[in-house]
């Protein structure tokens, strides 16, 4: 396809890529003053217990402690940390602190003093007084009659009518079907089931969260925060402070990452407490070991999946059961859950599809928001077991996929079924761009070529395709201002939040393009609660897609307000008028848009010229894509080695080809790096054993294999400018195309993440 | 209370520390901020500086230690106007994601090229092995100091 855009389709200079690499101060650590105080907080040391008693006299005592706060001196208001519409669809389950405590990690109390020094000792001046309560681990048994119960308090609720059970330790529940799963499977000439585990995992963004509370002048909060939602934090800490949200105002600089885990309001509500109990301004940054235990984690998965098949390779039926383990807190339970079905099932469409979900509490580390949602854990089976039916069937897997695959124009009875929290919305495929990515990634990956395994070490190859989407339909909103300057520079006020994804730059130009000028003359500022209009926020893959689209709204009313004083200046029709490179033309002369600026404030009829636009989707339209991974098996020590990866994406048009491509990069290596060795070690007792990254290995330049990566164009009529979402698929390819590669290889099904040299070598033993 | 003088980006700081303050803490509470605490713990490198032209985490390294030594941090490296050739490539590139890891990269770049002007993609690998990045998959990285190891050459021979 050729580009016909002049902005769009381009590589421009990312527009805060520079300021970063010097060093600027961007980030909430660099912009602290210096007499913050050190905001701390104190966690359980137990997975399940009550607290009896607490004294914090000696650390309120202690010279330099500003607050101490603790469940008895704070409200009790019952929240999600989760950042999600509002209401959200996750537990009200949470309070700032309770008088249980509910994994290893729980928060207990929090101080405010001088310095990190004084806080720690005052920290360690809080009696606490337990009484110890039975835990549960396992998310199964968890859900089992007898369990240990552990929201036991009678205020913990849902705030829309969806499932919970708190006394069973279901804190989420999705159960849909469409024909009939048990008549077709019995009629199926092959089926095949099985049982797929993934693990705990932590996003690691480098700069852990950290939250700055300020009190002004006028008695306003002013939190700057490293947050991917920050309109949830300002709605969710005033639900906790009890105070009105036009006292709050949320700040978002730079980002140093987030991957969902920051679309969590975790410390906000506590660094805001502290602020207002101290009246000084308060500085709280999580250490990498609370990040690992306290912050939010990929939610560990049990999904027992049966794929029934006619003998012609045709997909006859479906059925996943899925169990959750949310951990101590409903965050994202019931979301992450339902896109467990939503983003897997309706990639092989077909008449009967049974799906089933439950997220069970345990006293173990909190799942929330992980880059994938959902799909990363169930992809995984599906994708295996279609490797599994091909062998059976005698078919190349790459084949049967292709004859199954979902197309563009076809539909899926799930969009319909599954939402989130609510219903879903009808659907039919737009673009699909699935077949050139399976067959350009499978030339890359040379598919057909056999591998020669020698010795010890056994080659293969296997694949994936993932599905994602863009945006929650109906749900999620995004808003955009645009203003127009003396100089032809332009404000771009946006609620969309830049968390180091590159956003603000694809949103610059998408503004550009549709105003008519080069990038460099808009000025992006993403995220102040005070200045730029609302956004649901940075996640579920719709930046592009959803706030994208508002961006292009305003600039479209932006060019109408520029053509009209222009013709007003060249006495002339406005739809004679074009603008182009910042000049407008067709008129009796040549004017630039700088012209227009001064004549519209300065000379004559004198206005602003500004516009602001919202807009939300009926749609969610999936990127597709297909992963494929050369691997070599160590038949002694069970390494795996990744010889060469190849991801082809379909995220319709590219809006900054590089920071697609980037984006994809990272994914890939994320979702390689958790199928390969990133895992939660905990001991008998609930404790994550390695929270560092001495302990969690992820993946660094000596570990990565030979990348490839390729985008794959198509054009997403609903999109801006043909745009889909990019962020997320990629991380959900590994698991299933190394398990798949694996089998390939030596013959083993790795069925339980991550694949270390020790369980490829134990599932190695058990086979031979 | 330690006495402790050192250079930062070529201007001498004298002033008392208490022992155990890391060489990264100093660094930012004297204004220096482009060094980041992402661990504390020397596993994710992005403290890094170069200490007598040493790539080293400042996090591991007390103040005190550093005393008589000269620090060299990402400030003196360019600036928006006149950036480095690194900084150039890594922006063009499309190696800087959410950028919280770069400065550190960067100087650990430097020290490789330092090391091999030429750097092959393994010697690269080598020396970026101590900077974690969540956000990049690390290949723009890897093609911006090939690309920057190419600029400095060149520049050094005009
Ligand atoms: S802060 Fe992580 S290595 Fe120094
Ligand atoms: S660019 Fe975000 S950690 Fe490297």
């Amino acid at each position: 396809m050729t580009n016909t855009f002049s902005q769009v389709g381009t590589n421009v200079r990312k527009v805060d890529g520079m300021a970063l690499a010097t060093g600027g101060s961007l980030f909430v650590a660099d912009l602290a003053p210096e007499n913050a105080l050190c905001g701390m907080i104190l966690t359980s040391p137990h997975a399940h217990a009550r607290i009896v008693r607490m004294d914090i006299s000696k650390a309120e005592a202690l010279d330099g402690v500003f607050a101490v706060l603790y469940h008895g001196n704070v409200p009790r208001i019952l929240h999600t940390t989760a950042g999600q519409g509002f209401p959200e669809p996750s537990p009200y389950d949470t309070a700032m602190f309770d008088n249980k405590v509910r994994y290893v990690g729980d928060r207990v109390a929090a101080v405010a003093a001088e310095t990190p020094e004084i806080a720690a000792r005052a920290l360690s001046l809080i009696e606490v007084e337990y009484e110890i309560l039975e835990p549960v681990f396992d998310p199964v048994k968890a859900l089992q009659p007898g369990a240990p119960i552990i929201h036991d308090e009678p205020d913990a609720h849902v705030v829309i009518p969806v499932p919970y059970d708190k006394d069973r330790n279901l804190a989420a529940f999705v159960e849909t079907s469409v024909g009939d799963v048990d008549g077709t499977l019995a009629r199926c000439d092959i089926v095949v089931s099985g049982t797929y585990t993934t693990q705990y995992a932590q996003h690691c963004p480098i700069e852990p969260h950290i939250t700055l509370c300020e009190l002004d002048p006028y008695g306003r909060v002013r939190i700057t925060s490293s947050t991917q939602v920050p309109w949830h934090v300002r709605r969710i800490v005033a639900q906790c402070c009890e105070i009105p949200v036009r006292r709050i105002r949320v700040v978002k600089p730079r980002i140093g990452g987030g991957f969902g885990a920051k679309q969590e309001v975790l410390i906000e509500d506590v660094c805001t407490m502290l602020c207002l109990r101290s009246g000084q301004p308060v500085l709280m940054e999580y250490s990498r070991k609370d990040e690992f235990v306290s912050s939010r984690t990929r939610h560990p998965s049990v999904c027992t999946t049966t794929l029934g098949f006619s003998k012609d390779g045709k997909i006859q039926a479906i059925r996943m059961h899925m169990v959750l383990n949310t951990g101590a807190y409903g965050s994202h339970a019931l979301t992450v859950g339902s896109n467990c079905g939503s983003k897997v099932l309706p990639m092989y469409p077909c008449e009967h599809i049974e799906f089933k979900m439950e997220g069970a509490y345990t006293n173990l580390p909190v799942g929330g928001a992980y880059r994938g949602y959902g799909a990363t854990q169930a992809v995984f089976s599906v994708e295996c077991l279609i490797d599994e039916v091909a062998a059976k069937l005698g078919r190349d897997p790459l084949e049967l996929r292709v004859q199954n695959h979902i197309r563009s124009g076809m539909g899926s009875p799930i969009f319909k079924a599954l939402g989130e929290g609510t219903e879903g919305v009808e659907m039919t495929i737009g673009s699909c761009g699935l077949p050139e990515c399976i067959s350009l990634g499978a030339e890359a990956i040379e598919w057909k070529k056999p591998r020669t395994s020698s010795g010890r070490k056994a080659r293969g190859v296997g694949m994936a395709i993932l599905m994602q989407g863009s945006s929650i339909p109906h749900v999620d909103m995004g808003a955009a201002t645009i203003k127009l300057n003396e100089d032809g520079s332009f404000n771009l006020l946006m609620g969309a939040t830049d968390l180091g994804t590159g956003s603000d730059t694809v949103l610059s130009q998408i503004a550009a393009e549709e105003i008519g000028v080069d990038t460099a003359m808009m000025i992006p500022l993403s995220s102040d609660t005070d200045v730029t209009p609302f956004d649901v926020g940075a996640y579920a893959s719709s930046t592009t897609y959803l706030s994208g689209g508002a961006v292009k709204k305003a600039a479209l009313l932006i060019r109408h307000q520029i053509l009209e004083v222009a013709a007003e200046m060249l006495r002339c029709e406005q739809d004679k008028l074009s603008i182009e490179d910042g000049r407008i033309l067709g008129g009796a002369k040549v004017i630039t848009i700088s012209d227009v600026a001064l004549h519209s404030l300065y000379s004559h009829n004198q206005k602003q010229i500004m516009a602001s636009a919202s807009h939300i989707t009926e749609k969610s339209p999936p990127p597709f894509a297909a992963h494929f991974v050369d691997v070599e098996v160590d038949l002694d020590t069970g390494f795996v080695k990744l010889l060469k990866y190849v991801s082809a994406v379909d995220c319709g048009t590219t809006i900054h080809p590089k920071l697609a491509e980037g984006q994809t990069e990272g994914a890939t290596m994320n979702g390689i790096s958790f199928a390969l060795t990133e895992e939660y070690l905990f001991n008998e007792k609930g404790r994550m054993l390695n929270p560092s990254f001495g302990h969690y290995k992820i993946f660094t330049t000596a570990d990565m294999p030979e990348m490839v990566t390729i985008m794959v164009p198509t054009y997403e009529t609903t999109g801006p400018y043909g745009a889909k979402s990019v962020s997320e698929i990629s991380i959900n390819g590994a698991l299933p195309a190394i398990s798949n590669a694996i089998f390939n290889a030596c013959g083993v099904r790795m069925m339980h993440g991550p694949f270390t040299p020790e369980r490829v070598a134990r599932a190695l033993r058990e086979k031979s | 209370m330690i006495p402790i003088e050192l250079d930062i980006n070529g201007q001498t700081i004298e002033m008392e520390v208490v022992p155990d303050l890391t060489l990264l803490d100093l660094l930012r509470a004297v204004g220096v901020v482009s060094v980041k605490k992402g661990c504390g713990e020397g596993d994710c490198g992005a403290c890094g500086v170069l200490l007598d032209g040493v790539y080293v985490k400042s996090c591991l390294i007390l103040a005190a230690q550093a005393s008589g030594h000269s620090v060299e941090t990402v400030e003196s490296l360019g600036n928006v106007e006149h950036p480095h050739p690194l900084q150039t490539a890594f922006v063009d590139a499309g190696a800087v994601q959410c950028g919280f890891c770069i400065p550190s990269m960067l100087l650990a770049a430097k020290s490789l090229i330092e090391d091999h002007p030429e750097p092959t993609v393994e010697q690269i690998r080598e020396g970026l092995d101590g900077n974690l990045c969540r956000c990049t998959g690390y290949v723009k990285q890897i093609e911006a100091v090939q690309t920057a190891a190419a600029v400095m050459k060149e520049e050094d021979h005009d």
